[in-house]
């Protein structure tokens, strides 16, 4: 039920027989670019949205309520307001990198989106080191941070730049520990094979006390990652004003702020596939009738809804918890995070070995 | 005892993810309460409210000179609002003119207040000896010229209230 | 390019600097703090301050009494009632006049709810500097109670110009009383909201605990007062030392910490919350009758100097009146708390990351009207 396989298929074999092989290619490649952009656009203007909505809830605001119903125009509006804004040129700042940086930060997300599961069938593409690829490809933004700081030749970026740089490098570590946890467990880091695996119950169900703690682990760092508070040291709105992007305006602002909530995705995404099951509905072991109906729901709502509790989550926390200083950052990953991890994978190694999971 | 102090460090170790781990979730306990409580939202819709937003009585809004019914004021022009008032936001313009009775008489011609440079200290009104000025609660004072905030604050053709100006002794201030 | 002085001296001493301010989120006004960087951390910085200066003195010798408190409300506007009440007091002290215990017990309840709002606003944007933004809102949420009570009475939320030479401007509303009493019952149970929000936090104990350590003696020699000195052991409440209005008929404590640290200055203020309820509670039900304005012919101060000194919401506000008779000062000083306050910064703040240098500021609870005056 609800396979994509056959849509995904019939666009396919509808390319394929009507082109030359070449060009079948180009243009399902074209289609692609243009639906994940699409998809791009949509999805990150909704997430400030809904970020603006649920702090405003927290803080006892109503949040956007003018333009539109609700409001729910109103990150449309900025961003057009955005894209009208004048480009500030900044005398002195390296021209080829100011403008090539935000790009850079975009493109990293961008290429992330194109392998994660939405649906079982309904994937650019799945390769067969999916997890190796997300980690790579999503730390190749912090370049274009860093890029960023340097080439607006202003101090508080490069503050922000640097901080952003020795934040991500370490964060790296735990995000990719947590993951190798599971991994461990899947025994595949294709993510297909990830979430196929997880058929008879979730990882963070099924994994004992080990997956929840790898989970909490991925969730920190994750939140590390994508320079959110608690960890928005990069920005630091307090102290270096806006840190790397400082001297950016206009679209090019945009480009950093849509990239900072696709991030968000990104992790929660990858969260939702590797411990919740990804598209996979919530089963209850031998409670067939109850099974039944979970069936029925599609699953990209299960995905999206997954992936929505885990924003949620990492929304909260930044609503909630004051900003780490940056040798507090470094101590919490190398002190308590990376031993921490270090322990959990000997320990899922050995339940793995032992075959006590369930 | 080596042992024993290692292993010590080891349960303070994770005593403190522990604790700190509790703290953080009372922390998200809180905001968390607020975002489920819809009825915790405080903001006023302004300009929607605008029907039933109503002031304090005692709000200083802008400065008026009181009028009666029948367009008539209080105000004798003795100027001492002007001399109280810190930044001469007032200006008290005064004419001779022949009372009912014969004599020549001080009355006011033009009341000018300047509310782009009032601080609402509330002197003037403190230092009336006839009680003629008073706050209004009006508070949308935005316009898009300055000039615009200059304004006369007796009306057009009004008077001063006769009887009460002749027979009432000047009052003390009253507060 | 041409050279700027700052780009001569980054050159030959090699020094980051970093401008901070005069437009900076944290400086929470127009404070420039010259800092210079190693790395993140902060070797030295001057504090540039000048950005306000309205010559609130200068004017005040050209207005009289009356005139010139509605200035004193623009120093420290978060305190704007206790500058009126500094003023007032030293002026009814300077013509030998006691105002009535009616009055004695407003000013000290108006007094005691801006030192609240004071704190609220405080408590707020410290967590903001720290990066907890929603303090912001639930701190101002709690102070928009307040300043509905002010509004009430005295017609306006922020700068009231309320209390004045010879009494107060009017009587209190007739809501005054119920609306003061139900906020003390709303606070209360707020305020261990905002513990449990920030002051347990793990991230924020260890952004604050040992930070910007500032010992009893420097507290001391640079004159630190109000909560920021009291949190290093430094016994300066003037409500204690030497009271006034009606601070000698209530029981409060004086909080003072001797660790001197960030944490234990910000643990003084959310402790005064708590002593300036207590307060309250004693004064609100007991508010005696009497006359609200003392009749006077004409307020000016006899010749001579005349001081008088009252704790705001930061510190210990003086008043130095030198009059030659006339109905204006011949010259008017104020002991503003922040301008002391500011000027050990440097001192506690070297050594210590940017994070907490803002930290620190925050924690020292500055504003800069009243630093500039």
């Amino acid at each position: 039920m609800y396979d994509f396989s056959p849509f995904i298929d019939s666009i396919n074999s509808f390319f394929t027989s009507n082109f030359s092989p070449f060009w079948a290619s180009v243009l399902l490649m074209l289609l692609l670019g243009i639906a994940i952009l699409a998809f791009y656009a949509v999805l990150g203007l909704y997430l400030v949205y809904a970020e603006r909505k649920i702090c405003a809830r927290m803080q006892n605001r109503i949040g956007p309520n003018r333009v539109g119903p609700l409001g729910l125009f109103q990150t449309i509006a900025d961003l057009i307001k955005l894209l009208l804004k004048e480009l500030i040129y900044i005398r002195n700042a390296d021209g080829f990198l100011f403008n090539i940086a935000p790009f850079i930060v975009i493109v990293a997300s961008i290429m992330a989106i194109g392998s994660i599961p939405f649906a079982k069938g309904l994937q650019a593409i799945d390769l067969n080191i999916g997890v190796l690829y997300i980690l790579a490809i999503s730390s190749m933004g912090v370049i274009g941070v860093l890029i960023a700081g340097w080439a607006s030749n202003s101090k508080y970026s490069v503050i922000g730049a640097m901080r952003s740089g020795a934040q991500v490098i370490s964060y790296e570590l735990s995000v990719g520990l947590s993951l190798l946890c599971m991994i461990v467990f899947a025994g595949s880091m294709q993510l297909s094979d990830i979430i196929t695996s997880q058929q008879d119950g979730w990882w963070l169900l099924k994994g004992h006390i080990p997956a929840f703690i790898a989970f909490v682990i991925y969730l920190i760092a994750g939140t590390a990652e994508t320079n959110r508070g608690p960890f928005d040291l990069a920005e630091a709105e307090s102290e270096l004003t806006a840190g790397f992007h400082t001297e950016y305006s206009g679209i090019k602002f945009a480009f950093f702020f849509l990239a900072e909530y696709m991030n968000m995705f990104i992790i929660a995404a990858v969260a939702t596939t590797i411990f919740l099951g990804g598209w996979l509905p919530f089963h209850i072991y031998n409670f067939t009738a109850f099974n039944n109906v979970m069936d029925y729901i599609p699953p990209v709502f299960w995905f999206f809804g997954k992936t929505a509790f885990i924003i949620y989550v990492m929304m909260w926390f930044k609503w909630t918890f004051p900003r780490l200083r940056i040798d507090q950052l470094l101590a919490l990953e190398w002190k308590y995070l990376l031993p921490l991890n270090l322990l959990n994978l000997v320990l899922i190694s050995f339940l793995t070995l032992m075959k006590w999971h369930f | 005892m080596a042992l024993l102090t290692t292993l010590k460090s080891i349960g303070n170790y994770f005593r403190e993810i522990y604790n700190g781990v509790t703290s953080l979730a009372r922390g998200m306990r809180v905001t968390g309460k607020y975002f489920i409580q819809p009825s915790s939202i405080v903001t006023q819709q302004y300009p929607e409210n605008r029907a039933t937003l109503k002031m304090f009585d005692n709000f200083k809004g802008e400065l008026i000179l009181k009028h009666t019914e029948d367009n008539e004021h209080f105000c004798d022009a003795c100027n001492n609002c002007a001399r109280k008032c810190p930044n001469g936001s007032i200006e008290v313009i005064s004419k001779r003119e022949e009372g009912p009775d014969g004599k020549t008489r001080r009355v006011l011609d033009k009341y000018i207040y300047h509310l782009d440079m009032c601080t609402f200290c509330g002197l003037c009104v403190q230092a009336c000896d006839q009680s003629a000025l008073e706050f209004s609660n009006e508070f949308e004072h935005a316009v898009f010229d300055r000039n615009n905030l200059i304004k006369q604050l007796n009306h057009p053709d009004s008077k001063v209230v006769e009887k009460q100006a002749e027979t009432k002794e000047p009052n003390t201030p009253t507060v | 390019m041409e050279e700027t002085l700052v780009d001569i001296d980054f050159k030959e001493k090699e020094e980051y600097i970093i401008n901070m301010g005069p437009q900076h989120p944290s400086t929470h006004g127009v404070l420039r703090f010259e800092t210079c960087l190693q790395g993140e951390k902060v070797k030295y910085i001057i504090p540039h301050c000048g950005y306000i200066h309205r010559g609130i003195e200068k004017m005040s010798e050209s207005l009289t009494y009356p005139q010139l408190l509605h200035l004193t409300d623009r120093m420290d506007y978060l305190s704007a009632h206790i500058n009126n009440e500094a003023v007032a007091l030293c002026v009814e002290n300077a013509m030998e006049v006691e105002v009535s215990d009616r009055v004695k017990y407003i000013r000290t309840i108006l007094a005691e709810l801006s030192r609240i709002a004071s704190h609220q606003l405080w408590w707020s944007a410290f967590g903001m500097d720290l990066g907890a933004l929603t303090t912001f809102f639930y701190g101002l949420r709690d102070r928009e109670k307040i300043l509905d009570i002010f509004e009430e009475t005295t017609g306006s939320r922020l700068i009231q110009s309320f209390i004045t030479p010879g009494g107060l401007m009017a009587d209190i509303h007739p809501n005054f009383q119920r609306r003061v009493k139900e906020f003390i019952t709303y606070f209360r149970k707020k305020l261990p909201e905002y513990d449990q929000l920030l002051t347990g936090n793990v991230i924020f104990r260890e952004r604050t605990l040992g930070i910007g350590y500032m010992s009893k003696e420097d507290a001391i020699d640079y004159a630190v007062t109000g909560p920021s000195g009291r949190g290093s052991g430094f016994h300066c409440d003037v409500r204690k030392l030497a009271p006034y209005s009606a601070y000698p008929f209530v029981q409060f404590n004086e909080i003072t910490y001797t660790e001197g640290d960030t944490y234990h200055r910000y643990l003084v203020r959310m402790k005064e919350m708590w002593e300036s309820l207590n307060i309250l509670e004693q004064l609100v039900d007991n508010i005696p009758q009497g006359e609200i304005m003392l009749n006077l012919k004409a307020i000016k101060a006899p010749k001579g100097e005349y001081y008088q000194r009252v704790e705001t919401a930061r510190g210990e506000l003086g008043v130095y009146i030198v009059s030659d008779g006339a109905p204006t000062p011949a010259r008017i000083k104020y002991r503003s708390p922040n301008f002391s306050n500011l000027f050990i910064l440097n001192k506690v703040s070297a050594n210590h990351k940017i994070a907490d240098l803002v930290a620190i500021s925050g924690s020292l609870d500055l504003v800069i009207p009243d630093i500039d005056r």
